[in-house]
């Protein structure tokens, strides 16, 4: 399943990253959604807009666009 | 020991500017909202003499992908005109501690002195995460010292520190990670062409799957190098995570659970689906009331200021061309100046407020679906609604627009939308050539759809014009949303103030000398030369004709009655002849000239010298637009768009259609020179504002080309 698929409050783990490293994939890992780091989507904009995610330690927003890159396994 | 310089890095939004601010006493401004400042800010230390601090820009990696992280990277290894700092401290967010080491991580691997400033640590304690900064300091290797900037606690501490580091620089960091042996030949290679292990990894994690976007200084063989570790990248920022993690594990007591915390709390209502947008409207409304409605009385004021300033340089100063240039030129251009100061003060008290107290990104957030369509961040939203008071505010605003193509875009496009200054201009025409009154279906004025139709086109150009921008000549990709949502804190009032103080400072002085030049020469435009060729017309002849007039018809007055009358017949004639020199020595002014010389041009949109004049003059300010008719109308300088005197003779010279194409024009046209200084001001050079100014008004003409021209082909006049 991919990030942008995840069910809202659903703790995740992420597994891979697919395709190439785009400057957005790249800032994104940097902030840490790398391979084994902990997510979850805490919310998504009203009308489609970005997702809301928990990542770490603190709240980050990107476009699902971008959250489709990211690989992800609900945690147990 | 001397000239020590001391850099401050950190993540965007760890409280690197309120420690700087501390640290200095500089009136550095200190924002809730990832990514404030711009650029890299030195200022002397407060604490000893020699030091001098630098805040870099808040960064979450040194990647070279935007200016920010390319500043941070080259002060930090040196590779600006100035030497390398002699200390770097690097400010961790205690309650964010797994990405605020990452960032901790690729600075210390640079190998330069580092100490950490572990900040925030009282909000790691609220969440449930305190953080023990000697746990940390041991695991890291390098001085931790704890803080919370914002209350001053622990400054003293870390002042010590740094003291105490420069006088004995910590030791050079040795990484803490390694990747298997291949790996490690590779990046020891690439290291001895790099001159050091840590400019190896960080050409790697920046430049093997990206080109670097603003680094002049890296080495075109570094990158080359660099491309050929694409793989690599991957393992050297998992790594570092790897790290940062288990130091944060190490270091961090999670005893407490994870309750939900304040920020969690206010965001579900700020960010639900549907008391979200209501919340972000009422915001944005309030936000544009202010800078529309509650400026205003503060402008009056202003105004009225100037003119008793006017008066009184009036009384003193004996007649001539100097007090006219003094009380026209000077104390009027400075006023057209200041008379922006209360829009761009309370623009920017509503920003900086937003910005501290972290809603300006959940804004961004929940504006950026609309903005992505046209290719602009979200952020662009709260500079393009600031346009429909003044521009002026509103260009200052983009500065917090990331992307310098999309800043440009949204700079260039905020003109177009309807300002204020455009209202009094709409509802002359309006009134003086429309049926305003008259209505449609029995509902709709025509005035009001007229208004409403203006506005309406104002937001297409807008969004067309940016679209088009950012298709062609700024082509450039929708920027990445990636925007941290930080906690929700309490704005700082005197952060604010300090701020919203600057604003206007820079504006005053940067924009408001290009302002009062340009009002200057435009009086000179209007006032010379004083003694024009008036083509046989003498007011001075004609005043006598009529003084001499009036004693004759007194002479053989015989009542009381009939003398008041003849006064007043009298009194009315020379006012008459007082507004015919005016209006004629205004015709043969160098502005009538110009006006004159425009006709050619303008003729074809329906326009006469007359309104030559009048878009001359409106380049002050486009509201000038309706005094300057006033004068050159013979209505007198001091009428209002609600004159009746000023409505009937425009209504008696022009049609409907002429009304129309000048409304477009005044929509679409770049006129104000305000907006033009400051632009000039936030994109640092003359290229910007000229192209500005020349696409504005070709597409102004053009429109309104259109609209008179294909008017008469179909039949209109």
């Amino acid at each position: 399943m991919t990030l942008d698929q995840l069910p809202k409050d659903r703790p995740a783990v992420i597994r891979s990253i697919e395709g190439e490293r785009s400057p957005v994939v790249l800032r994104l890992m940097e902030m840490g959604m790398v391979r084994g780091a902990p997510v979850s989507v805490r919310k998504r904009a009203p009308l489609g807009g970005p997702l809301e995610l928990r990542v770490r330690d603190y709240v980050l927003s990107i476009r699902a666009a971008d959250a489709k890159r990211f690989v992800v396994e609900v945690a147990e | 020991m001397t000239g020590a310089v001391v850099a401050l890095a950190g993540n965007p939004n760890s409280g690197k500017t309120t420690l700087f601010n501390k640290l200095t006493g500089l009136s550095q401004r200190v924002g809730n909202y990832p990514g404030i400042t711009v650029e890299r800010r030195l200022a002397r230390a407060n604490f000893g003499e020699d030091i001098v601090l630098v805040d870099l820009p808040g960064t979450y990696s040194l990647a070279a992908q935007s200016k920010d992280e390319a500043i941070a990277f080259e002060v930090i290894t040196g590779r600006t005109d100035d030497p390398a700092p002699t200390l770097t401290v690097i400010v961790v967010d205690a309650s964010n501690l797994d990405r605020n080491l990452y960032l901790a991580l690729s600075i210390l691997e640079l190998g330069r002195p580092c100490l950490v400033a572990l900040n925030m640590t009282d909000a790691a304690k609220e969440a449930g995460r305190p953080v023990d900064a000697d746990r940390l300091a041991e695991q890291l290797g390098v001085p931790v010292v704890p803080i919370v900037a914002k209350k001053g606690e622990g400054i003293d501490r870390l002042t010590a520190a740094i003291q105490s580091a420069l006088a004995d620089l910590p030791a050079p960091y040795a990484r803490a990670w390694r990747l298997d042996d291949g790996e490690e030949a590779k990046i020891a290679a690439l290291a001895e062409k790099a001159g050091h292990d840590g400019i190896a990894l960080w050409a790697i994690a920046s430049l093997a799957t990206t080109s670097p976007a603003d680094v002049p200084v890296v080495e075109a063989q570094l990158v080359a190098a660099a491309r050929e570790h694409v793989a690599l990248a991957d393992a050297i920022i998992e790594k570092r995570y790897e790290v940062a993690s288990a130091l944060a594990v190490a270091s961090i007591d999670r005893g407490a659970g994870e309750a939900t915390s304040r920020s969690d709390r206010i965001d579900a209502v700020l960010l639900h689906p549907v008391l979200g947008i209501f919340a972000f409207v009422g915001v944005m409304a309030i936000v544009f009331q202010s800078i529309f409605a509650w400026a205003e009385p503060l402008m009056d004021l202003i105004e009225a200021g100037v003119g008793a300033v006017q008066g009184l340089v009036t009384e003193t100063l004996p007649e001539g061309a100097i007090r006219d240039l003094l009380v026209d030129g000077v104390v009027g251009g400075v006023g057209n100046v200041i008379v922006f100061v209360p829009q761009i003060a309370i623009l920017f008290l509503f920003i900086a407020v937003l910005e501290d107290s972290g809603y300006l990104a959940r804004a961004a957030f929940i504006s950026d679906r609309l903005m992505a369509r046209v290719g602009l961040h979200g952020r662009a939203f709260v500079p393009l609604m600031s346009g429909f008071a003044c521009a002026v505010p509103a260009i200052m605003a983009a500065r917090s627009i990331e992307s310098p193509k999309d800043r440009l875009v949204t700079i260039l496009v905020t003109p177009l939308i309807s300002c204020s200054a455009r209202l009094p201009v709409y509802i002359l025409i309006i009134s003086a050539l429309f049926a305003s009154d008259e209505t449609i279906l029995g509902v709709f004025s025509v005035g009001g759809l007229l208004m409403l139709l203006m506005y309406f086109l104002s937001v297409v150009f807008t969004v067309g014009v940016a679209f088009a921008f950012k298709r062609t000549m700024l082509k450039s990709p929708t920027p990445p949303l990636v925007l941290e949502l930080p906690p929700y804190r309490a704005p700082e009032p005197m952060a604010v103030a300090r701020r919203v103080y600057e604003r206007c400072k820079v504006f005053i002085r940067d924009a408001g000398t290009i302002i009062l030049a340009c009002s200057i020469v435009l009086w000179a435009l209007v006032y010379f030369p004083r003694e024009p060729d008036m083509e046989g017309f003498s007011p001075y002849a004609e005043a006598v004709k009529l003084r001499d007039a009036t004693k004759a018809a007194m002479f053989t007055a015989r009542t009381q009655k009939q003398r008041a009358e003849i006064q007043e017949r009298s009194e009315r004639a020379f006012e008459r002849l007082r507004q015919r020199s005016a209006e004629k020595r205004l015709e043969k002014s160098y502005a009538g000239r110009i006006g004159h010389a425009m006709e050619p041009v303008i003729a074809p949109l329906g326009y006469d010298w007359k309104i030559g004049i009048g878009l001359l003059a409106s380049f002050a300010a486009r509201e000038v637009f309706v005094s300057t008719m006033g004068l050159v109308f013979g209505a007198g300088e001091d009428v209002d768009e609600e004159d009746a005197t000023l409505r009937d003779r425009i209504a008696s010279e022009y049609t409907p259609l002429v009304g129309l194409s000048l409304m477009i024009f005044f929509l679409l046209a770049a006129q104000c020179m305000s907006t033009i200084a400051v632009v000039k001001r936030e994109t640092g050079s003359w290229r910007w504002p000229i192209f500005m100014l020349v696409y504005m008004n070709v597409l102004a003409w053009i429109a309104a080309l259109i609209v008179f021209q294909g008017g008469k082909l179909l039949g209109f006049t």
